[in-house]
This record gives structure tokens, sequence and C-alpha cells, in this order.
């Protein structure tokens, strides 16, 4: 096994509330380690809504998610958290006074405290409404690409209209044997710089573009062979090939923080994680859930009430990390030790 | 006021409308207790995930607002689509579509 991590508290999820956490956390000198499938801290903000407003932050009257999470990396920035970016929180086992955090890439942290603050869920790519298409995902159905080579002498339809899908479909129809773009309508989101490469591979008969919906896939034992697509008149045509790479954008996913929970004998509430109002805490000691993903009586999914949570939850983290040292409450405006850990003095 | 709702399992619906709600929202606080029209709507009415959407009865399509040009795009990531797509959490209630017909599009599944 690898070397683990020690740290004070772990943090499942880098959204808004898991960011604004380390803040709260910090200030009572608990330094954490970030876990987040993404690639970048936000969640939702940055991932769903990057460039649309928000105007119920307290004292910003307008802030964009990307902005609001630039703002707080920047506000937190004094307590030098450690991130793993693009890491699925995969297992937590209970260890003498704290927890084993093992993500999906083999990285092992262990900590007094764990905090989830995942949010919605993971985010995991949406997939089409079409009964059975489990079995072909992996064989010859995909959602992302690993490795283009996979793709080599495939004859691939990629379906979707935005960046995703025009960007891959640019780099794989060089690889690929054929190459079909399926979309809904003959437009595209994605950047128009990508949208002129890809008219001119079709003028150049290196691939097709075909307008349709994708509704069927038929095929047998993991291997499509071909896709049924409904035209907008309602005429059904078939499409043949063996691969195909669908964009049609991100779903969250509880994913395995479902199973963190039952692992615990946590008891979701409609998907959500119970805790209490006063410390944020589930059933599981040491184990606290702040964020989208919690529930209580009165609860609203505003970042506004992670905030909150989260420096409630600090109150109580600080004496499980600290048991002998004595808590005390402090504004950042007039103390000078807080002042002191934010460098601003 | 109400909008008559298809589930994804054929089943109508009647359901109570309030003037000013977006039609995912009724459908949604409905779906709480009737699984049958239970609505994912996951962005909340953002035009952020296109799991909102409705078929909209052919007899009422012209009574609607069109489609903004982020609605289309946001539409891109919905399954199915059809001429008479729509994303119901763009669609205002007014005494003018009391009765609204829609059918739970694909992909709409909590
Ligand atoms: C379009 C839109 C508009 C909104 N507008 C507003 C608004 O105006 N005001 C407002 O207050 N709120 C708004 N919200 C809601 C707000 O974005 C959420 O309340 C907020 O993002 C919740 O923050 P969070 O940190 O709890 O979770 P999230 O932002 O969901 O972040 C959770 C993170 O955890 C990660 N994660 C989950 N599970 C795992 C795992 N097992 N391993 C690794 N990583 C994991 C996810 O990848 C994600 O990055 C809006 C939401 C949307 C979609
Ligand atoms: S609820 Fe997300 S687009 Fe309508």
């Amino acid at each position: 096994m690898e070397t683990a991590h020690k740290t004070d508290v772990i943090i499942i999820g880098a959204g808004p509330v898991g960011l604004f956490a380390v803040f709260e956390l910090g200030l009572l000198d608990m330094k954490a380690h970030l876990v987040d499938i993404l690639d970048r801290p936000g969640g939702q903000c940055a991932e769903l809504y990057p460039e649309k407003p928000i105007y119920d932050i307290p004292a910003l009257p307008i802030v964009t998610g990307q902005e609001l999470t630039d703002r707080l990396m920047e506000q937190i920035k004094p307590f030098g958290a450690t991130f793993h970016f693009g890491e699925m929180a995969q297992k937590i086992e209970k260890i003498d006074n704290g927890w084993r955090l093992t993500t999906d890439a083999g990285t092992v942290i262990e900590a007094p405290v764990t905090v989830i603050a995942a949010g919605g869920g993971s985010f995991t790519p949406k997939k089409p409404p079409i009964k059975g298409i489990e079995e072909y995902e992996g064989t010859s159905v995909f959602y992302a690409v690993r490795k283009m080579e996979q793709f080599r002498g495939k004859n691939l339809v990629i379906a979707g209209g935005g960046d995703s899908a025009l960007d891959w479909t640019v780099n794989l129809a060089p690889v690929a044997n054929s190459l079909t773009l399926l979309h809904r309508r003959d437009d595209f989101r994605a950047a128009p710089h990508t949208v002129s490469q890809m008219r001119q591979l079709v003028n150049d008969n290196k691939m097709k573009l075909v307008i349709a919906n994708l509704t069927d896939i038929k095929g047998a034992n993991g291997q499509i062979n071909a896709l049924t697509l409904t035209n907008a008149d309602k005429t059904v045509q078939d499409l043949p090939c063996d691969t195909l790479l669908a964009f049609y954008g991100l779903t969250m996913k509880l994913g395995p923080v479902g199973e963190l929970c039952a692992q615990q004998n946590i008891e979701l509430q409609n998907g959500l994680i119970p805790v209490d109002t006063e410390k944020f805490e589930t059933s599981a000691e040491r184990l606290f859930a702040i964020g989208d993903i919690n529930w209580y009586p009165g609860k609203l999914k505003l970042i506004l009430s992670g905030f909150h949570e989260a420096a409630l939850m600090a109150q109580k983290a600080f004496r499980y990390v600290y048991p002998d040292r004595k808590l005390r409450f402090e504004y950042t405006t007039s103390s000078s030790n807080l002042q002191g850990k934010l460098g601003v003095k | 006021m109400m909008i008559r709702v298809t589930g994804r399992d054929g089943s109508e619906q009647e359901l109570d409308a309030i003037e000013g709600w977006r039609v995912m929202e009724i459908i949604r606080d409905h779906g709480m207790t009737d699984p049958n029209v239970a609505i994912k709507a996951e962005c909340g009415g953002s035009l952020a995930c296109a799991t909102c959407h409705v078929y909209v009865d052919a007899a009422w399509v012209d009574k609607l607002v069109p489609a903004s040009e982020d609605e289309i795009y946001m539409m891109d990531e919905a399954f199915a689509v059809q001429d008479n797509s729509r994303l119901s959490c763009q669609i205002i209630m007014n005494e003018e579509l009391d009765g609204l017909q829609v059918t739970l599009a694909p992909g709409t599944e909590p």
C-alpha cells in the first residue's frame, strides 16, 4: 500500500462549500486535504454555471460562478490546503480515532475527521435513456476518451453538439476508419473554429454529418452494429457502426458517497445525508456532511447555508483534532492571532 | 388553473397550477409524492441541465413564448428532441395556459 498522507481533516468535494470549510478549519489551526473528481475547484459553480451570475452571496451584489470560486481560492490561500484533483473518493474506513480514505487513483489519506462536501454527488456523463445500453458500455459505447488509440480503425459515431463532441470529432477523424457526427440539428454551440474544421472535414469527404436523434441501439453481447435514428419528420433509419461516443453533458450522481454511507450504516434521506444542525455531524462520529449533500429539517440548498454549516462543523472538528486544547471565540477583525494565520499581520 | 401531464409511463394527471410558477416547478411539486410525474430538473430551472424536457401538445405549442437561443442550446443535451420539445423550466404559467398539456420526455427520470 502507498504511504498514507496524514492531515487534520479530509474533505470530499472541492465545491464552494468544501473550499470555505478550508477557511473555517484553517482559522482553528486545522489543515485539510481535498479530493475532487473534477480537475479544478468550484464544484457546480465552476462546472455548471461559470458565467452565470449569483445574486445572493452576502455583500457580493453580483458574482459569477467562476468569480466566486476564484475568490474562495484566494481567501483560503493562507491555509495551504492540499488538493487531489481528478480523483474519486472511493473507500472510507474507520481507523483508531479517525478515518482512512482511499481514492480510485490509489491515494490514501488519514485524518481524525472527514467532511463530506460532495454536493449533488460526483459529476458523471449523462447516458442516453436507452434500455439495455449498460450492456454495451465500456465495450462499444463510451462517454469519454481515455486513449485515442482505442478508436483506431473503428467505425465511429460521435453524438452531441458541444465542445467535447466537436473537439473529439476533429481529433478522431484521422484515427477512426469512418466517423459520423450525429446531432439533432444542423447548428452547433461548440467553438466556431472547431465547427468550421468539422465542416471542412465533411466537405473533404473525411467524415459524415447526420442530423437526427439517437433513439435506440442494435447489437449483441456488448457489441453494437447499428444505431437507430429518428429524423425530425419522425421517420426512422439505421446507421451502421461499431462504436459510439456520446456527449450529452454531465449529471451528478451520488456514486461512492452512497456506498461510504452504507458502510457506516448511515441511512440516506432521499439520497441526502442526515445531520444535526448544531455540528453538522452524521450519525457516525467524526464524519460530517455540509453543503448540498446534507439534509436536516428546513435545509435550503444554497451556498450561503453551506458556508454557515462549514463554520459550525469546524467548531466540533476542533475538539476531535485537538482534544486537549480550549476553543476560544474570536473575530477576524480584532484578533491578532487570527490575523497572523491569515498572513495580514 | 391546472395543467395536464402525461408521465413517462403514459398515465395522465391533472395538476393544480399556480400563476407565475414555472411548469417544471409545478410538476416537481407534485412529483415529490407521485413517482409517475417525478422530474429530475437537476439545475432547478437555471437552463443548465435539460432534465426538465417535455413534449408540448400540438394544440398548445403556439401559445407559448418561443424558446430562447439559450434554451435551444441547452436542448442539445436532451434526448429524443422533437419539434414540440421544450424545457419546462422556461414555461411560465399564466391564465392563457390554463389546461396546458405536456408529456415528460425520456431523460427526465430523477
Ligand atoms: C445553474 C445553477 C445555479 C445556481 N444558482 C445559485 C444561486 O444563485 N445561489 C445559491 O446559493 N446557490 C445556487 N446554486 C446552487 C449552488 O451551486 C450549490 O448550492 C453549491 O454548489 C453547493 O456547493 P457544494 O460545495 O455543497 O457542492 P458542489 O458544488 O456540488 O460540489 C461538490 C463537489 O464534490 C465532488 N464530489 C462528489 N462526490 C465525490 C467523490 N466521491 N469523489 C470526489 N469528488 C466528489 C464533485 O465533483 C463536486 O465538485 C445554483 C446551482 C446551479 C446548478
Ligand atoms: S431544470 Fe435544468 S434546464 Fe430546466
